[in-house]
């Protein structure tokens, strides 16, 4: 790790046991980010809590690149409607 | 402590194959897993029933003892106990049906029955353990309104550690804050977890707050509401003067700008304050007052 905030591709992926090519498949679906520092490549620590929850999606549910994205898409628009669900009950409490 | 019918939770029979097993526990798990089910205590309840399920079944030998003793197991246990001490038979009753969880699963994610069967600690082949970056802890902070109407520090004690955090005043109810690094440590030199602090609010106060609004319905005197004039209301945090216009009708709403709750980190704005106005009619009205509103009445109608 150089940086605190990064943490390189392949020490993450001994970390938790998943190949690469897995991660380099989130980043062509857009579902993360890689910071390249000198023709390394990082992902950002925030980004950890999303990347375990795909690799649990992944390795321990059996849901494809594509279902994740998919999931991924609903589960921004439940936050969005939770957040709407809130709102709307803090006015009519 | 209740015995758990493992094959029942994974809905499959005791001749259940290995491999229906594991796609039983993928099927479930697609279904009630907590990245899938956010903030779901029930999923999440029902998720680690079918993770011990598995835990169980999946493992052979796990399975073998738990199909020979697992009904019995808690008379097991005594009966052995007691054949050490008499060298007696061991008693033989229904040891309960599969219902009946326990439920909380919040100190251990395995239940009394597994812990006592097959002790505790179990797993560590699923990916879901911690390899890295520390768990996140989640936590609920419960707040009256009027705490939530300024900014002040407030110490919490989550998993053993005491944690000061500032509240920036003008929270909502239900509104979630991220504490980085206040989670679990890390393993392996990962970063730690973040904290995930939610805020439940309660209002004890006579206003009812929509976002950044204030709302309350205010009393005013028949007379002031006929003839106009000035009156004194109480504001969140002390009281204003306001301007009553004539004729001013029941039910109408004055907007008092800034008067009501502070806007969430943006110190110094604030939002506004709608008083409804309630006009109170006079009761118990003295015969000269009486007569007063009749001839109130005979001008409005001669005057049509």
């Amino acid at each position: 790790m150089e940086n605190e905030h990064l943490i390189a591709i392949e020490e993450f992926c001994i970390h938790y046991k998943v190949e690469p090519s897995f991660i380099y498949s989130l980043v062509e679906f857009q579902l993360v980010e890689v910071v390249t520092v000198e023709e390394k490549k990082y992902l950002s620590k925030d980004q950890l809590r999303e990347v375990e929850k795909m690799i649990r999606m992944h390795y321990d549910l059996d849901i494809n690149v594509e279902g994740i994205e998919a999931i991924s898409h609903l589960l921004r628009r439940m936050d969005i409607l939770q957040e709407e669900l809130t709102a709307l009950k803090n006015k009519i409490s | 402590m209740e015995f758990i019918d493992y094959y029942k939770i994974l809905e499959l029979n005791k001749e259940a194959s290995a491999d229906d097993i594991k796609k039983a526990y993928r099927r479930l798990a697609r279904k009630y897993h907590p990245d899938l089910n956010p903030n779901d205590a029930a999923a999440k309840s029902k998720f680690q029933q079918i993770n011990e399920a598995n835990e169980v079944l999946s493992d052979p030998e796990k399975r073998k003892k738990y199909d020979t003793h697992g009904r019995d197991w808690k008379n097991q246990e005594e009966a052995q106990r007691q054949q050490k001490e008499r060298g007696e038979r061991y008693q033989q009753s229904a040891a309960g049906s599969s219902q009946g969880f326990a439920g909380d699963f919040s100190g251990s994610d395995f239940s009394e029955f597994f812990e006592s069967m097959f002790g505790g600690g179990a797993g560590g082949q699923r990916s879901a353990q911690i390899k890295y970056r520390g768990q996140d802890f989640n936590a609920t902070l419960q707040l009256d309104l009027k705490d939530a109407y300024v900014t002040h520090k407030q110490t919490l004690t989550v998993n053993g550690k005491s944690i000061r955090i500032t509240i920036p005043a003008g929270v909502e109810n239900g509104q979630t804050i991220k504490i980085a690094g206040y989670g679990g440590e890390g393993i392996n030199g990962g970063p730690s977890g973040d904290l995930y602090i939610t805020f439940s609010i309660t209002n004890s106060t006579k206003f009812k707050r929509e976002g950044n609004n204030l709302y309350r319905d205010v009393e005013l005197d028949l007379y002031t509401a006929v003839l106009g004039g000035e009156t004194t209301i109480e504001t969140f945090d002390g009281e204003a003067k306001v301007i009553v216009k004539p004729e001013t009708q029941n039910g109408v709403k004055i907007r008092l700008k800034g008067k009501g709750f502070p806007v969430y980190k943006k110190e110094g704005e604030f939002g506004d304050l709608i008083i409804t106005w309630q006009i109170k009619m006079p009761t118990s009205l003295s015969e000269k007052e009486k007569e007063l509103f009749k001839e109130l009445a005979k001008i409005k109608s001669n005057g049509k």
